[in-house]
């Protein structure tokens, strides 16, 4: 079996079965501890319910329908929300040591990343099914068509940016408890962005702040792409499809270039 | 095209040892913590290195399993430059760690079935749980093994692969009596078969035990190497001599008992001399002066 190593693309060969090999071990740790995962899960679509029947009745917004124009700023908070769950990953293994094991293991060192991103993107995809579902019982009713793709594909396109800043900040972080100061740093960060309310409602300098997180970008694009009304709010809402690819495609070479090195490190 | 990236090795390294060490430094903001170590394993031998804590063991290991760089010196492990080895290199070596690496919620089964899936032949699941004696665990999860079980898991996960050349760090830390016994007949079943072990441990009784060769390593740099029974060279053929005179305790090491105990016995014409007993050091007591006093036996 090791003549399969040494035949030509038998690199790229093995690089795919250990991501998958990766993959399928974090597949199988979810199934086998799923609370954490399920909680994760429904958490957004908890929060979609408090805010769309609690607190969105005293939250104006542009075409009236503060549950429509919810339900896409939460599909990107759940972008954001699998942060933790990279970060609290890398951190984990790091901590028991299976990240030394699998540098001294015959693998493809990338597809401890590669296998990683494949979970991650996996359970990410049930995450937007989840609140898209919940949505759609709630009344949200998208413009069907190819939009309704395009969303979908930059959604994930974001969560691979963030998937970066995740194993960047769980390959940093010597301890797990640098996964809570996370956990409570991400809500300013998401506050500060059009997910709860038009960015229109804030203090100029905060709007314009707002309007420029990575997350806004991707509400706004989102929003147009499956037809709920969205205010003009300045170049980066006007230019919101743009920014939706633009910043993911940053996030991922700034963290990534990052992330390597911070691996690369590990050896020292 | 070949995968195996075998890096050019110095041509004063090309040769059979598993492992050829020369003049290996490694610094830590500044200071050396492994100092210019030589160092040769050969193939099919259990090599100990010994030494407290903090004396450069974990990391002169973890510089020839390849996840550290070294800073100074040439290494070849089977041949090849660990800092630049592939993968197929990887799959000729086993590595235990110090830290238990696979502590998670699957059971000891699904974990060597998973780890399994990186080895282009690895042992049968079942033959590595009935070698490592974790059978009966096989079906509990690995957060329930007890410490002793967890590290004989360790040590499962490092053959699995059939290394040509395990590295076992500290394997026996934390178990039991029994479970150390078990080890140790593990090990010796891995050299039956030809498997060169190179192993740390502040166990003296297990690198006598085990080891053909032992390294003493002091403050990053190797003191002594030697078959067990002859560690300590010089030190060893001291022998001490005590006996009472006059209600007091008297002692003379020499290096020549024979001589002073023929002395003795002309100075006690009447038989006895009491309490008289002749020492020779121990491994422990070689050990320890090894290590307290390196720049002496340098």
């Amino acid at each position: 079996m090791t003549t399969v190593a040494r035949e030509p693309g038998g690199r790229l060969r093995w690089a795919v079965t250990d991501a998958l090999t990766v993959a399928g071990r974090d597949v199988a740790h979810w199934r086998r501890q799923p609370a954490g995962l399920v909680v994760g899960l429904l958490f957004p679509v908890l929060l979609m319910v408090v805010f769309v029947y609690l607190l969105g009745g005293g939250i104006a917004v542009p075409g009236g329908s503060y549950r429509d124009f919810m339900v896409p700023g939460m599909l990107a908070l759940v972008m954001l929300f699998g942060l933790e769950g990279t970060m609290t990953a890398v951190v984990t293994d790091t901590q028991r040591g299976v990240t030394d094991r699998f540098r001294a293991l015959p693998m493809a060192q990338s597809a401890v990343v590669t296998g990683r991103c494949l979970a991650d993107l996996a359970a990410s995809v049930a995450g937007l099914a989840l609140v898209a579902l919940a949505g759609l019982a709630m009344g949200w009713r998208p413009d069907p068509g190819p939009g309704v793709v395009t969303a979908v594909g930059l959604l994930l396109l974001l969560r691979v940016g963030f998937l970066w800043v995740g194993i960047w900040l769980g390959l940093l972080a010597r301890d797990p408890s640098l996964v809570a100061a996370v956990q409570i740093l991400i809500w300013p960060f998401a506050f500060l962005s059009n997910v709860f309310v038009p960015v229109s409602s804030m203090p100029g300098w905060l709007g314009t702040l707002a309007a420029w997180n990575p997350v806004a970008a991707t509400v706004t694009a989102v929003r147009e792409l499956t037809g709920v009304p969205v205010s003009d709010d300045g170049w980066a809402t006007e230019h919101a499809t743009l920014l939706a690819v633009a910043w993911p495609v940053v996030l991922t070479a700034v963290f990534a270039a990052l992330s390597v090195r911070r691996w690369q490190g590990l050896s020292r | 095209m070949t995968a195996t990236q075998t890096a050019p090795v110095p041509p004063v390294l090309q040769h059979d040892d598993a492992v050829r060490v020369r003049g290996l430094v490694k610094r830590y903001g500044g200071r050396a913590v492994v100092d210019g170590i030589d160092l040769d394993v050969r193939r099919g031998e259990v090599f100990a290195l010994l030494g407290p804590n903090g004396a450069g063991k974990t990391t002169t290991v973890e510089i020839l399993e390849g996840v550290r760089r070294r800073d100074g010196g040439d290494v070849a492990v089977l041949g090849a430059d660990p800092a630049h080895a592939g993968r197929a290199w990887r799959d000729r070596i086993g590595v235990v760690g110090q830290s238990t690496g696979a502590g998670n919620a699957l059971t000891v089964r699904e974990t060597l079935d998973h780890f399994a899936r990186y080895h282009a032949t690895p042992v049968p699941t079942g033959e590595l749980l009935a070698d490592v004696g974790l059978a009966e665990a096989a079906r509990q999860r690995v957060t329930a093994l007890s410490g002793g079980q967890r590290r004989r898991l360790e040590v499962a996960l490092g053959v699995q692969g059939r290394p040509e050349l395990l590295f076992l760090d500290e394997p026996t830390t934390g178990m039991d009596p029994v479970a150390r016994r078990q080890f140790w007949t593990l090990v010796e079943g891995l050299r039956d078969r030809g498997t060169t072990v190179l192993l740390t441990t502040h166990y003296l009784d297990e690198a006598a035990h085990l080891a053909d060769r032992v390294g003493v390593i002091s403050a990053g740099r190797l003191v002594d190497v030697a078959p067990p029974a002859e560690l300590g060279g010089a030190l060893r053929s001291e022998a001490t001599v005590r006996w009472t005179e006059d209600g007091a305790l008297r002692s003379v090491v020499t290096a020549e008992p024979a001589a002073v105990l023929r002395d003795l016995l002309a100075a006690h014409p009447a038989g006895e001399v009491p309490g008289l007993t002749v020492t020779r050091p121990g491994l422990e007591d070689v050990y320890l002066r090894l290590v307290a006093l390196p720049e002496e036996t340098r």
